[in-house]
């Protein structure tokens, strides 16, 4: 079998096109750039791109002269190179001069003609692609009837074998780009109809229809939700993905993009489309199976982050005096629960640690009467936040630590907060009417404890509840990169939080609502936190963003989950490895990591502008 | 201010004392002496062995102590091992046990002893900080003018094109990690067999075989354009994006003020109202945010540094977590936290003198 090539059998015809719209565009660009650095009006006023060339020539000089001074200098430029830099750029000045004189006496805004001449070659550019696609979609492997009539009646094919050649020829002619692009046809048919619902009903939608009326924002929403479709496809159905991320092919080492299977079986997908990487692994599979598990992480460790910043945020905004006093409720809680974790670090970690937490415990419970909830866990924050992220990650997850126990207790906390929130939430809500608050506490609640304790608990460690009735065990270092990383996004959530709420404290509605005699929780969690959504919405998708960043350095670390997992940090530190050499497995992970934060970011972005707008 | 600044160092002291301790703690974690025990002595110790030799050396004492003992605050360990041998914390290869001083702790000006790398901590970090320095110095030289230039082309025309296509490219920048970015230069700019440089080859417009070079070993030494650009690009690339979008909210700002208005109207040109008008009044703002990304630039050079093997401070600390080397990785804490706090207080301080409308108030 013929390997694939990269623009399939119709690549000819399309780029002669291509080419002559590529060179106009490029053209084009450049003479609108010179031309509007070099002034419009006939008079010309060229400070400007005086400015950078004479800045330029400056540096060319000073280069030219620093060097032949010292032409035993190492990592000095050749005085050759710097003749012919020097000579390109008088060149395109004469060009730019000669050119704003020309197009002047025939345009009256001649940048402006060169800048639409430029639209209409990216315009065509783009025109001409989807026709390449379009074609090669269609028409690929079309030849192969033919070809198949004009053979001999006794050597054609039959069955199976018929319907396999007939595939590898219609993948010939597709070539690697747009059988990717077939790859993904679920996705881009869900991505459609999502859109074409949300705009035809966008009036109606609020805040997400109006992400519909700003171009950047729908392109990051497409962004975002292609790799959202993708990881859903994969995870619940099995699709897209062509082999199994872990499946390894005898002679595919390393191979270059759109080699084929050798020994392929019929049921098998008969190419490695991004080709394979050092343990002959199909490069593709592994970029779209990782997705999954970023899709799956990064929201939901973005979601707890927003939980315990929202629990511990609202308050210290909130509240100002002590954070305790004498004899209140908030005391006798705090006391318990430092008793509590006390008595757990000495049964857990001997007299010392016993000794050593009472210790700090009790300066901090004393210091809660004269110091603000405010200060404390702002202190608290500023503690996290003042640490190097990548240390912090060495120290959490190393598998040392990991045997400790020390990220199951961790999550022991970092879990209960949404708990506690959702608990706060209801009851907050239902206070004057005992029964639906019990009703819908138990409703959430329990179901929400269970979850809690089956996922902090998993056998052979440290915290073992259940032993064999647990059934729900995270896939291993999946619970303690989701404990680094909700810890880590945990304190700038709070501090925004923090903000938000000492704004908003002293808003009317604010001072109503305490008239009307609402208790604390309820003016925070039913009036403040409603009004401060917008920037919140816009933050939790700048730090989805940011927490996929994250995974993927603790994958570029190898910290956290094995080696083998296809999560695009992993791989692309798997791939980073021979990087000079192969450059192919370490490229697609790269650039769907950078497509989905690029993504989230320009989400983002809309967003914030739509807001901002009413 | 001056109570203000004592404050701020008061709180400073106790963070680094706090985060220290996290570290101490967490670095001497039972698995983790272990850990060290094995590859110190014999990895194939037996249990015994390990708790002994762990007690020889000082490692099983209570966490306090310990950290008492690292600070400098209580005499150093002494001890014998099974061979009689004295060993203790302040005993240094080579010398007399008999001389070595009683305390040895950072108030000392002890920082202890790499069991990686062989030598006193504090020449290991003098010496890797320089070479980062040295990064962080050229990263700063590309970063700073670019995102101001970037942002100020931005924010003068705030809603034209100009605007739109530099804040998109700056919302790509700050959404490309080190690691992307690193691994897709590599590949399209150092790679003899990807990208562009087998293409300049062909052309003989190169004389190497790659256009970069993909690791800055050799960049530690004499640095060069060749072996230097890639991994101060990649940092400086992903820094940028962020402050340019500072420089472009400040700069619109600024725009939008009456002052602008009046120049205007006055008929000052275009050109003069952003160099003489504008300019310096929306670059008070991205100066702290320049401060802020020094810390967070932190991160990248780990990441770069590892990327490209350069063996400066964020190499350092990959080689200390990787290898439990407590002392090391304790130094490298120290001074990656004051470098935090620091900042933190040069920005405020800064800010304060920069800005006059909190300056009088």
């Amino acid at each position: 079998m013929e390997p694939l090539t990269w623009f399939g059998a119709y690549a000819g015809f399309f780029g002669t096109f291509l080419a002559v719209f590529a060179t106009m565009a490029v053209i084009a660009g450049l003479c609108a750039a010179l031309l509007s650095l070099t002034g419009s009006s006939p008079r010309g006023s060229f400070s400007l791109f005086n400015g950078i060339a004479v800045l330029t020539l400056l540096v060319v000089g000073i280069g030219y002269i620093y060097n032949a001074l010292s032409p035993a200098l190492s990592g000095g430029m050749e005085l050759a190179v710097l003749g012919k830099i020097l000579l390109g750029l008088a060149a395109l000045g004469v060009f730019a001069a000669m050119l704003s004189v020309f197009m002047n006496t025939f345009f009256d805004d001649p940048a402006a003609t060169m800048g639409w001449f430029f639209g209409l070659a990216l315009k065509l550019i783009g025109v001409t692609v989807l026709l390449w696609l379009g074609y090669t979609l269609l028409f690929a492997g079309s030849g192969f009837r033919d070809q198949l009539a004009a053979m001999d009646p006794s050597a054609v094919p039959t069955g199976e074998d018929l319907a396999q050649q007939e595939r590898i020829a219609v993948m010939q002619g597709r070539g690697i780009l747009a059988s990717i692009v077939m790859r993904f046809m679920p996705v881009w048919i869900a991505i459609a109809v999502l859109f074409a619902v949300s705009i035809r009903y966008k009036r109606k939608l609020g805040l997400y229809g109006k992400l519909f009326d700003n171009a950047i924002g729908m392109f990051g929403f497409a962004l975002v939700m292609f790799w959202v479709f993708t990881a859903a496809f994969n995870g619940f159905f099995d699709m897209i993905a062509t082999h199994a991320p872990l499946d390894q092919a005898s002679g595919m080492k390393n191979k270059v993009p759109g080699t084929p299977l050798r020994g392929a079986e019929l049921a098998e997908y008969p190419y490695y489309l991004l080709g394979g990487d050092n343990l002959a692994r199909d490069v593709f599979s592994r970029m779209v199976t990782g997705s999954v598990i970023v899709i799956m992480i990064a929201p939901l460790a973005t979601l707890f982050a927003f939980m315990v910043g929202i629990t511990l945020g609202l308050p210290a905004g909130y509240f100002s005096g002590p954070a305790l006093r004498k004899g209140s409720l908030g005391m006798v809680a705090t006391a318990v629960v430092f008793a509590l974790a006390t008595l757990a670090a000495g049964l857990g970690g001997g007299i010392s640690n016993f000794l050593m937490l009472g210790v700090i415990l009790a300066v901090l419970f004393v210091l809660m009467f004269r110091a603000s909830l405010d200060t404390v866990l702002s202190f608290l924050a500023n503690l996290i936040l003042a640490f190097p992220v990548i240390l912090l990650f060495y120290l959490l997850v190393t598998p040392e630590i990991v045997e400790t126990g020390l990220p199951q207790y961790m999550a022991i906390v970092l879990f209960i907060f949404p708990i506690v929130f959702s608990g706060v939430l209801i009851s907050s809500r239902f206070q004057t009417d005992p029964k639906k608050n019990r009703f819908w506490l138990t409703v959430v609640l329990v179901p929400l404890a269970i979850i809690y304790a089956v996922t902090i608990s998993a056998p052979d460690t440290q915290i073992n509840l259940f032993g064999p009735l647990d059934f729900f065990n995270p896939a291993p270092g999946v619970l303690v990169v989701f404990v680094s990383v909700v810890f880590v996004n945990s304190p700038t959530v709070f501090r925004i939080v923090r903000g938000l709420a000492l704004d908003i404290h002293s808003r009317d509605y604010v001072a109503a609502a305490q008239t009307r005699g609402e208790g604390p929780w309820y003016i925070m969690l039913w009036e403040i936190l409603p009004n401060a959504r917008g920037p919140l919405i816009v933050d939790f998708c700048l730090r989805i963003g940011y927490t996929t960043i994250l995974l993927g350095t603790l994958g570029f670390f190898g910290l956290g989950l094995p080696p083998e997992s296809p999560d695009w940090g992993s791989t692309i530190n798997e791939g980073r490895k021979l990087l000079s050499i192969y450059a192919h497995p370490a490229l697609p992970p790269a650039f769907a990591l950078l497509t989905l934060v690029l993504g989230l970011n320009l989400l983002a972005d809309g967003l914030r502008e739509e807001s901002l707008k009413d | 201010m001056g109570l203000f600044i004592l404050r701020r160092l008061g709180v400073m002291i106790l963070t680094a004392l706090c985060l220290t301790f996290v570290v101490f703690f967490l670095t001497n974690l039972y698995p983790n002496l272990e850990k060290l025990a094995k590859t110190q002595g014999n990895m194939r110790m037996s249990d015994e062995q390990v708790s002994s030799w762990l007690d020889n050396r000082g490692y099983t004492q209570p966490l306090p102590r310990k950290y008492a003992e690292w600070l400098g605050l209580a005499p150093g360990f002494t001890g014998v091992n099974s061979e009689g041998e004295a060993t203790g914390r302040c005993l240094r290869p080579g010398v007399d046990p008999a001389k070595a001083p009683t305390f040895c702790g950072i108030l000392q000006g002890d920082w202890g002893y790499s069991t990686v790398f062989k030598e006193p901590v504090t020449t290991i970090i003098g010496i890797r900080l320089g070479l980062t320095a040295k990064l962080m110095f050229w990263v700063m030289v590309l970063m700073v003018p670019s995102a101001l230039l970037v942002g100020v082309l931005a924010g003068m025309r705030e809603g034209s094109r100009t605007d739109r296509t530099l804040s998109t490219a700056s919302i790509a920048t700050t959404a490309t990690p080190e690691y992307v970015s690193g691994v897709i230069f590599i590949a399209l700019l150092a790679s003899s067999r990807f990208g562009l440089s087998p293409i300049l080859a062909d052309a003989g417009l190169i004389e190497g075989k790659t256009l970069f070079k993909g690791t800055a070993t050799s960049a530690m030494e004499s640095a060069n354009f060749e072996n230097f650009f890639l991994p101060v690009l990649t940092i400086a690339l992903y820094g940028m994006g962020y402050i340019a979008r500072m420089t472009r909210a400040s700069m619109a700002e600024v725009m939008t003020a009456q002052y602008i208005r009046t120049a205007r109207l006055k008929g000052v040109s275009f050109r003069n109202i952003v160099m003489q008008h504008a300019l310096r009044n929306a670059l008070i703002a991205p100066f702290t945010v320049i401060m802020l990304q020094l810390p967070w630039l932190l991160n990248g050079v780990v990441i770069v540094e590892t990327l490209f093997n350069y063996k400066g401070f964020g190499w350092t600390l990959v080689q200390a977590a990787g290898n439990n080397d407590i002392e090391l990785l304790l130094g490298v804490s120290v001074v990656s936290v004051f470098v935090v706090l620091i900042t933190q207080l040069l920005s405020d301080i800064g800010y304060v003198f920069l800005n006059p409308r909190i300056r009088i108030s």
